[in-house]
């Protein structure tokens, strides 16, 4: 990184956030047309979306950091290369296996199985590759998807350092060489390097490389050290992830007990309320757990550890159960099923033992119990909740499992514990990305909810442990997937002009252009000089094309971490789909926006030929129609597109031009993280 | 390199002692080690780090494992007479929060 270049960089960004805070600034305080305000205020909202969005954009790549040519690893380094596997085709497995194989630093190549298929394995071990599957441990428990299936491996496995790869990535020999080094420095976790797909036309029909994510927006965030893990192709340091597993482990165990307690007292509560005035014996069995519950709590509140203060717990609780049996087995049976379903209470792959839901806590507490049955829900409270996290596979999950990604949370919590990350610009690994719009759609939609999974679970404005930057960084993706809502407005504001004479703002004065069109320029100027070179076009146009797909993100994993809703998740799948013919049904709303663009242009073209509108605000509007067109037409592109052909790749690669409103999102882009 | 000394005390508490470091190489084998003394019999165990050099975060995973397994056989794991580095391994991942260590082997499983 040449320091001409990050000059530039930074006077470009320091004008676009003046330029734009002016501009919003006014828009807010002297033209909002209030008498429309059902799409005056939508859009300043919008509009002050776009400029925050700038705003992160710019404090991004105000550290833009090269780091050039790599530190020469230390020797004797112990490493393990996963590659994780779920349903992909043996054969694409084993390809990636072999290139793993060929890495030129020392390490054991393991094949990471969640399908546990015998061929694949005999295979595998055939060439010497090692083939691990889950352990017996996760019979009937959670499984976690991708982040259990590394977490498994984990405990299998000894190396100093993992590189993760997906079954798709195929690693080149210099893949550790060029990477080990950064770990020269102690206190680094992890290296990332970019995700490159070799099937991909240079016109990019699916917006399937993210050019400005693995380059700009990587080396900006690691200037700020907070280069994100995107899944695969990164170096972890195993002491790092394990440091992160136990230290997570000790927090859900408190958290978990605490609340355990709290539901016990409500339940033993709950059982004395419905004692006949002569079950003196079982009043005082439960009077006794009532003491032990109280007692247990004031001994976790003085500071005493946790463990012992359970143990004592559940060996008095379980000698005052011995004393109640046979005292009352009336309704016992009854409560005999809810408290085996007590077992399965984190049942639900996406949540984590100190994020079970509240409420079905709460349920279990306003339930009619028999004593013996409340005495026996309170045991089963604590064992599910106590030190062997009862509902888990393993006690300790280095790999974050709050989120269907479990990158991002990994690596923010990697840097709540004061690690450090790298992003290493080099194209180390070469994958498949998918080739038909609905795959790519549930992959996006996939990455999506997982980020925003992660801003509802673990908002990292206010984790402690990261710096300021680094939260500003973590929400500046968070931030960036919420470009649906504004993507609406945007749409929605010159319909309701060019067809209702409905002006958002008071005029389409010259106030208002000086300050809108300097700020698109240097908006689109900044762009330019930070992605030197890389196309970046394809990104914008599906920020804004994918809207439902954001929006819909958006309220699944709304009503998943707060409604406790499924996601109906999804595995990406590798390999390609039957021909189904043109899917223009995945894409309905995009058709919808398109011809009520269409229509708009339409019935502003008549309402001026009438008289009924200005000249210079239907132009205005119409261009401002045109270019949601333009953009929206990558849309045609993705449905018509027919897979990848070596031979046919002689499409345009168009550089950035201008955007819609006031900014440009990146959140396609931004969508690889 | 490591070596664990097993033990079994009058009143059936088995004794594990990790002689060297105790890190991400040797934590299969402590975890191993504790497995087997529960399916053995013994679910009362104390793991005694006074001849630890080193610990890593593989290894405190390995403890935290064979507490569980501990638990779940109706008895429990105490620690006792950690280093101060090994100490200081405790208290950056909060273990030490909930696991309390012991000041000797004997008194481990009393109070």
């Amino acid at each position: 990184m040449s320091d001409a270049r990050r000059f530039v960089v930074r006077i470009v960004a320091l004008l676009t956030a003046i330029l734009g805070v002016n501009y919003v600034a006014w828009r807010w305080l002297f033209s909002v047309n209030w008498d429309a305000w059902w799409i005056a205020v939508p859009l300043v909202l919008a509009e002050t979306y776009s400029l925050i969005d700038s705003l992160l954009f710019g404090m991004t790549v105000w550290k833009l950091k090269g780091r050039g040519e790599p530190p020469v690893p230390e020797p004797d380094l112990t490493v393990d290369v996963f590659i994780a596997t779920y349903n992909e085709p043996l054969d694409l497995v084993l390809g990636t296996a072999r290139a793993a194989q060929r890495i030129t630093y020392p390490h054991r190549t393991w094949i990471l199985d969640d399908g546990n298929r015998a061929e694949l394995r005999a295979r595998a071990e055939a060439e010497g590759i090692g083939w691990i599957t889950r352990s017996a441990d996760w019979t009937d428990m959670p499984r976690h998807a991708k982040a259990g299936n590394l977490n498994n491996a984990l405990l299998a496995t000894e190396g100093e350092f993992l590189l993760i790869l997906d079954a798709d990535m195929v690693p080149k020999p210099e893949i550790l060489d060029r990477t080990l080094g950064y770990f020269r420095d102690e206190r680094m976790g992890l290296v990332q390097t970019p995700q490159y797909f070799v099937n991909v036309p240079d016109h990019d029909p699916l917006g399937s490389q993210a050019p400005l994510f693995y380059g700009p927006i990587q080396e900006g965030k690691d200037g700020w050290n907070a280069a994100f893990f995107c899944g695969s192709n990164a170096v972890i340091r195993r002491e790092a992830l394990m440091q992160l597993g136990v230290s997570r482990y000790a927090g859900e165990v408190e958290v978990g007990v605490h609340r355990a307690l709290r539901t016990a007292r409500s339940v033993i509560g709950q059982a004395r309320k419905d004692l006949a005035p002569d079950q003196v014996e079982v009043r005082q069995a439960l009077d006794e757990i009532d003491y032990d519950i109280a007692r247990a709590r004031r001994d976790l509140d003085r500071g005493e550890a946790l463990f012992d203060v359970t143990y004592r717990f559940q060996k008095r609780v379980a000698a005052t159960r011995r004393e109640l049996v046979g005292a009352d087995l009336r309704s016992l049976n009854e409560d005999l099923a809810i408290i085996a379903g007590l077992d399965r209470l984190a049942d639900d792959p996406d949540l984590s033992l100190a994020t079970i839901d509240e409420s079905a806590l709460l349920q279990l507490a306003d339930r009619e119990w028999s004593p013996l049955g409340a005495v026996e829900t309170v045991e089963a409270l604590v064992r599910s909740i106590d030190v062997d996290l009862g509902g888990e596979a393993q006690p300790v999950m280095p790999m974050a499992t709050i989120s269907v990604t479990e990158d991002m949370a990994t690596c923010m919590r990697l840097h709540g514990l004061g690690w450090r990350s790298a992003y290493h610009d080099e194209i180390l690994a070469e994958g498949l990305a998918p080739e038909d719009l609905q795959t790519m759609l549930t992959q996006r939609l996939r990455w999506a909810q997982g980020t925003v999974q992660v801003m509802f679970r673990e908002n990292p404005l206010v984790q402690k442990g990261l710096t300021l930057a680094q939260r500003l960084m973590y929400f500046a993706t968070m931030w960036s997937y919420l470009s649906g809502f504004a993507a609406l407005v945007y749409i929605a504001a010159p319909i309701a002009y060019l067809t209702l004479g409905v002006l958002p703002v008071q005029a389409l004065s010259t106030d208002f252009f000086v300050r809108l069109v300097p700020f698109l320029l240097i908006n689109q100027l900044l762009f330019f000089v930070v992605a030197d070179g890389r196309p970046t076009w394809r990104g914008q146009q599906y920020s804004l094309a994918l809207f439902p797909v954001w929006i819909r993100s958006f309220t699944s994993a709304f009503g998943n971490v707060f409604l406790g809703r499924s996601l109906d998740f999804a595995v990406t799948p590798k390999e390609k789909r039957e021909d189904t013919g043109l899917r223009w049904d995945l894409v309905k709303p995009q058709l919808v926006a398109m011809g009520l663009l269409v229509l708009a242009l339409v019935v502003g073209g008549v309402r001026l030929a009438l008289g009924q509108a200005s000249p210079f605000g239907t132009i205005f509007n119409m261009v401002w129609v045109v270019f949601d067109l333009v953009v929206f037409s990558v849309i045609i592109q993705a449905v018509r597109y027919r897979g990848f052909e070596p031979d046919a790749s002689t499409g345009t690669s168009g550089t950035g031009t201008t955007t819609d409103g006031a900014t440009a999102a990146r959140t396609s882009d931004e969508g690889a993280a | 390199m490591i070596e664990f000394d097993v033990r079994t005390t009058d009143d059936g508490i088995g004794v594990v002692v990790p002689r060297g470091r105790l890190n991400m190489v040797a934590a299969r084998q402590l975890r191993e080690t504790l497995t087997g003394l529960v399916e053995g019999g013994t679910s009362r165990i104390v793991v005694d780090l006074a001849e630890t050099t080193f610990l890593d975060s593989s290894a405190l995973g390995a403890l935290v494992a064979g507490l569980k397994t501990a638990r779940q056989a109706g008895g429990d794991l105490r620690i006792a007479r950690p280093t101060e580095s090994v100490l200081t391994v405790f208290k950056l991942t909060n273990m030490d929060k909930v696991l309390r260590p012991r000041d000797d082997v004997e008194g481990a499983f009393h109070g």
